[in-house]
């Protein structure tokens, strides 16, 4: 309680990162609540296409089949949040088991275990997750699936540096003594240790899964039934000479997104580990 | 130096292989064949012109006997035959690569430059407005989408200003020679190179800046201030060469990440790239082609890679090859 306290004082004190935690709570707010609030299906054709915003009844306009934009974007944010969240817990899980296990054992596990990793981050990630995505046909499960797929080799090797870092230290020898079996001595005792730099940059990587997701459905490669940002500024791209505004409002909203995560994150790290410096 | 050069490149192979390796298992996990693909888009969709198709091109064959003919054909630089083209992949992707290549060192030449020089402006106004003002900048730069940028600049570069062109790598009227030609290429090149470069420039000039503050606490430089250099000299020629370190590191590890970021730009701007090759190949189940550009692409990346290491030991001599 003591160290969260801690925590809070110095994230506190990083103004950016608290406006960035704001804003990042308004849009968590949007994506929850919103769908329901605004009741509006972003699939139903409400009125004229190619209508501009602030102009009349949807507040931001009609896309080119007159669809509301601002249904759009309120469903389109919980849809980025929820695949930028879950591919990072996934990618966070998978790369901390790596990690931990590679570093932890190391001798040959470290060795098989890292050869993957660097494998994996020797194929560019952009064309693997296209690829990925387009093999297993665009849900919203494989788009989430291939972003984790890319995504937790980074985890993995800063996860396996701690391990090694902390396996010599005396409470893990203590432990040791004690009898305690590998599983419980890398899970209970030292990832706990080794989870503040993680978190940090388990925080950046969920901008950069929302960043890869737009990119994706930008390409026509996300679920046909949901409606993401990327996909809208994909549809209205073939407008973009008589209706820019279609594709610049939900790129504004990734924008946004994306900067308040990276705010957030950087106050995590500074509050966090003060040593670590950003990626 | 010859030994560790030669005995990186000998490491390349093992790597290669894994990834064709997986590329191909992966590919054959999606339903669907190049096979049903041609024979639906030649209007010939009979099971048994499907099945002459297969047996033409292998297809029929077990997997792992595919897997070797493949392998086999790697080994002696054969990347297959698109069925999809009619041309053999190599060839397709000999006629892509120039273009790619071109945008991808046209824009890390501008995010390395551009980078080092806002790195160091900040570093040197530290705390000050400037600094704060590129801070901020780059914070914003690197929370944007890329393909929304180059639509965006379209937007006001193409179509309200009328300045440059939108799309293409040239007029098609255009005179294909001489210094016209270039010159026309290259307009076609600001936008796609300036989108790319956008978010790397962010990453670099935030690395830079704080590689120089590092740089600027050590005791060399406080020597040349003894010594009452003055500050543009300091920067420039004393902190700046050994705080670009960072950012050749990081340039050559996202080299991998800038080819994947071709093909959303190269998609946005009709850039006739690798990139748009990859987004072809893939709408047309165009296996030979992916697995051609997947194995191209993780092998230019090893290299270059390879080439970061070594031109890392050229800027700092203190590095030793063995």
């Amino acid at each position: 309680m003591k160290a969260l306290a801690a925590f809070w004082r110095r994230f506190r004190q990083n103004r950016p990162a608290v406006g960035g935690a704001v804003v990042l709570a308004l849009v968590v707010l949007v994506a929850a609540g919103g769908p329901a609030l605004y009741g509006v299906d972003p699939f139903d054709m409400v009125g004229r296409p190619f209508q501009p915003p602030f102009s009349g009844s949807p507040w931001l306009g009609t896309d080119v089949s007159g669809r509301d934009i601002l249904a759009g974007l309120v469903h389109g944010a919980s849809v980025s949040l929820a695949i930028g969240l879950i591919a990072t817990l996934a990618a966070t899980a998978l790369g901390v088991t790596f990690g931990a296990l590679a570093g932890y054992h190391g001798g040959w596990i470290d060795e098989v275990l890292m050869r993957i990793t660097d494998f994996f981050l020797t194929i560019p990630s952009f064309v693997l997750a296209v690829v990925l995505v387009a093999i297993f046909s665009p849900t919203t499960a494989s788009v989430t699936a291939a972003i984790a797929i890319v995504s937790w080799p980074s985890v993995a090797r800063l996860v396996r540096g701690e391990f090694i870092t902390q396996r010599s230290r005396e409470y893990v020898q203590a432990c040791h003594a004690m009898g305690m079996r590998d599983r419980e001595i890398i899970f209970l005792q030292i990832l706990p240790n080794a989870l503040p730099p993680v978190v940090v940059v388990a925080s950046l990587m969920v901008a950069t899964a929302i960043l890869t997701e737009s990119g994706l459905s930008f390409l026509g490669l996300s679920d046909p039934n949901v409606v993401s940002w990327g996909y809208m500024i994909g549809v209205a791209r073939s407008s973009l000479r008589t209706a820019w505004w279609m594709v610049a409002i939900p790129g504004v909203a990734i924008v946004i997104t994306v900067l308040a995560i990276n705010l957030v994150g950087e106050g995590l790290n500074d509050a966090l580990n003060p040593r670590l410096k950003q990626r | 130096m010859t030994r560790y050069v030669l005995r990186r490149l000998l490491l390349l192979v093992p790597v290669v292989l894994a990834i064709a390796a997986l590329n191909f298992v992966l590919l054959h996990l999606a339903p669907g064949d190049a096979a049903e693909i041609i024979a639906g888009q030649s209007g010939h969709g009979t099971p048994e012109f499907v099945a002459q198709l297969r047996r033409e091109f292998g297809l029929d064959r077990p997997m792992y006997q595919q897997f070797f003919i493949f392998t086999g054909k790697l080994l002696t630089l054969d990347l297959g035959y698109s069925f999809v083209q009619s041309t053999p992949v190599a060839t397709l992707i000999a006629g892509r690569l120039p273009a790619t290549l071109l945008l991808m060192v046209s824009a890390l030449t501008l995010a390395i430059a551009g980078g080092v020089v806002l790195g160091v402006a900040a570093a040197r106004r530290r705390g000050r407005l400037a600094d704060a003002l590129i801070s901020v900048g780059a914070l914003v730069a690197y929370a944007i989408p890329a393909f929304w940028l180059g639509l965006m600049l379209i937007v006001l570069f193409s179509i309200h200003l009328n300045l440059l062109p939108s799309g293409g790598m040239f007029d098609v009227s255009a005179n294909r020679s001489g210094f016209a030609y270039a010159l026309d290429v290259a307009r076609h090149l600001v936008l796609p190179a300036l989108t790319m470069a956008l978010f790397y420039l962010a990453v670099y000039t935030r690395v830079m800046r704080a590689s120089m503050l590092e740089v600027y606490g050590l005791e060399y430089i406080v020597t040349a201030r003894a010594k009452g250099l003055g500050e543009q000299a300091i920067a420039w020629q004393h902190a700046a060469r050994n705080a670009a370190l960072p950012v050749v590191t990081l340039a050559g590890v996202q080299f991998g990440h800038l080819l994947g970021g071709s093909i959303l730009i190269e998609t946005v701007f009709g850039w006739p790239g690798l990139g748009r090759l990859v987004f072809d190949a893939l709408g047309q189940r165009d296996l030979n082609t992916l697995l051609g550009i997947l194995f191209v692409s993780s092998v230019v990346v090893v290299l270059v890679n390879l080439a970061v290491d070594l031109l890392y030991g050229w800027l700092d001599p203190r590095i030793v090859h063995r």
